[in-house]
């Protein structure tokens, strides 16, 4: 396959970029969408050039730490993680557009690489439970609910990838931040601090100049682990319950 | 460690907590929105009073004058319905600037590669809700007070209806206006519901579903009227 690239080339945080075009051949479609990159880079650095920046880590699809925007689809056209994406989605002599997530609170860092510690600060404002709670605890020595369970997991499987924010018209993080409500709320273990836990975090989202959600819809259809967007809806009944009651 | 909650110094109360944040913006919107939206079902309803005849409209719209009474005053119960209508459409547009000011600096720059996001519905939320708006003033100029109506006879609402809709311009602008209002509803319902809550993984569909006949039924219902005086129907 011999593929026609643009790329989004900025050299450091701030600064000025622009999409640059590149040709690719040698790409085989069992090749991954990031291998298909690291050719790329590979001829790059032959040619004495700086190759394109990207993040990524474990490469199967659970980390959560690849992630750009592919002809204009966080992720790409697959309903995965950009390196779980293979070039068989693509056709020989494509024009593929790569672009970093776009939101103010994800600043470009180089290239394709944005800083997503907006979301740690999210996580650090409720998103675990205070109390140590020591080695694992044994099975059914608190009971959950099925219904709870499936829910908590459901919403656990969110890799923070940022996908959602990148995918939202209004770079929004309500999918990601109600994942993690909704994941630590339902469950027993939560319940002591679920009021403290959807106001600080709702507060540190704000915070951060993520955009409000207009029930588009786009996060849900863009979340690799399939987060569901009543997921949102079951944030903003805690957030509404805990402002309502929150101890002052 | 302690929560963030913990450490605030200053205890906000509930009001403020909901103005300050996205979600409790959102959740006013939502409110004057179903509020709004409850009005328009009882507004069209009254509207199809027309097709029985000049007596059966006007003596609705005296009535709508002495509801209430005699525990209210003659049209204390208009106003009041007045009051908390034009709140509504105050808070609703003040959210809805507010919000969308914030949504627009979240991503300061956009992608090279352009694609539609969300239905069109959705995306018409924002210019459709200033076309509503703007109808609205038009409107109460053309029906209540009636400044720009053709025929203006005080008490007479269904001759002043039929006088404006006779008019290429008053049908138009309704027409145009009452299609907005169904994409409006028709995201908007389910956004509400959204919003404040009340949607789960069971509900979706029903609530999707309700919302496209909620914005049919409003639409067909407010367009019966102009439709039927532009074809003679109601004269």
């Amino acid at each position: 396959m011999r593929l026609t690239l643009r790329v989004w080339r900025q050299t450091g945080p701030g600064e000025p970029g622009a999409m640059t075009e590149y040709q690719v051949s040698g790409i085989v479609p069992e090749m991954s969408f990031l291998e298909m990159l690291d050719v790329l880079n590979e001829e790059l650095i032959l040619r004495g050039e700086d190759p394109v920046a990207f993040d990524h880590d474990c490469r199967e699809g659970i980390c959560g730490a690849c992630g750009m925007v592919i002809n204009g689809q966080a992720h790409g056209p697959e309903r995965t993680t950009t390196c779980q994406l293979h070039m068989r989605e693509f056709g020989d002599g494509d024009t593929i557009d790569v672009e970093p997530w776009r939101a103010a609170a994800f600043p470009v860092v180089k290239d394709l690489v944005v800083d997503r510690s907006a979301f740690d600060r999210i996580i650090g404002a409720g998103g675990y439970i205070t109390a140590p709670t020591g080695s694992a605890p044994d099975a059914h020595a608190v009971p959950v609910p099925k219904e709870a369970a499936e829910t908590a997991f459901e919403n656990a499987e969110c890799i923070g990838c940022g996908a959602c924010v990148a995918a939202c018209p209004n770079g929004s993080a309500m999918l990601f931040t109600s994942a993690k409500v909704v994941h630590l709320n339902t469950l027993p273990q939560g319940a002591p601090e679920r009021e403290s836990r959807v106001l600080g975090m709702v507060g540190a989202m704000d915070a951060e100049g993520f955009g409000g959600c207009t029930n588009a819809g786009e996060c849900a259809t863009a979340c690799p682990k399939g987060i569901p967007l009543p997921s949102i809806a079951a944030m903003n009944r805690e957030y509404l319950r805990a402002a309502r009651r929150a101890p002052r | 460690m302690t929560m963030a909650l913990a450490t605030r110094t200053a205890s906000p109360s509930a009001l403020r907590t909901l103005w300050g944040s996205t979600v409790g913006k959102k959740a006013v919107m939502a409110t004057t929105g179903v509020l709004m939206l409850l009005y328009l079902v009882a507004h069209m309803l009254g509207n199809l009073k027309v097709f029985f005849g000049p007596d059966d409209l006007n003596g609705y719209a005296a009535w709508l004058r002495t509801l209430g009474q005699p525990v209210l005053h003659h049209e204390w119960f208009l106003w009041t319905a007045r009051s908390v209508l034009l709140a509504a459409v105050v808070l609703h547009g003040v959210c809805a600037y507010q919000l969308s000011r914030r949504d627009i600096a979240a991503r300061p720059t956009g992608y090279a590669h352009k694609r539609h996001r969300a239905s069109y519905a959705t995306r018409t939320m924002r210019w459709g809700g200033v076309i509503l708006g703007l109808f609205i003033v038009w409107h109460i100029l053309d029906l209540t007070t009636l400044t720009v109506n053709p025929r203006a006879q005080q008490g007479h609402p269904y001759e002043n209806l039929v006088a404006s809709f006779s008019t290429w311009y008053g049908g138009g602008v309704y027409i145009v206006a009452m299609l907005a209002l169904c994409l409006h509803v028709h995201h908007g319902f389910w956004s509400a519901a959204q919003t404040l809550g009340a949607n789960s993984a069971r509900r979706d569909r029903a609530l999707k579903i309700t919302a496209t006949v909620l914005a049919a039924a409003l639409t067909i219902g407010f367009l019966s009227v102009p439709v039927a005086v532009m074809t003679g129907l109601v004269r």
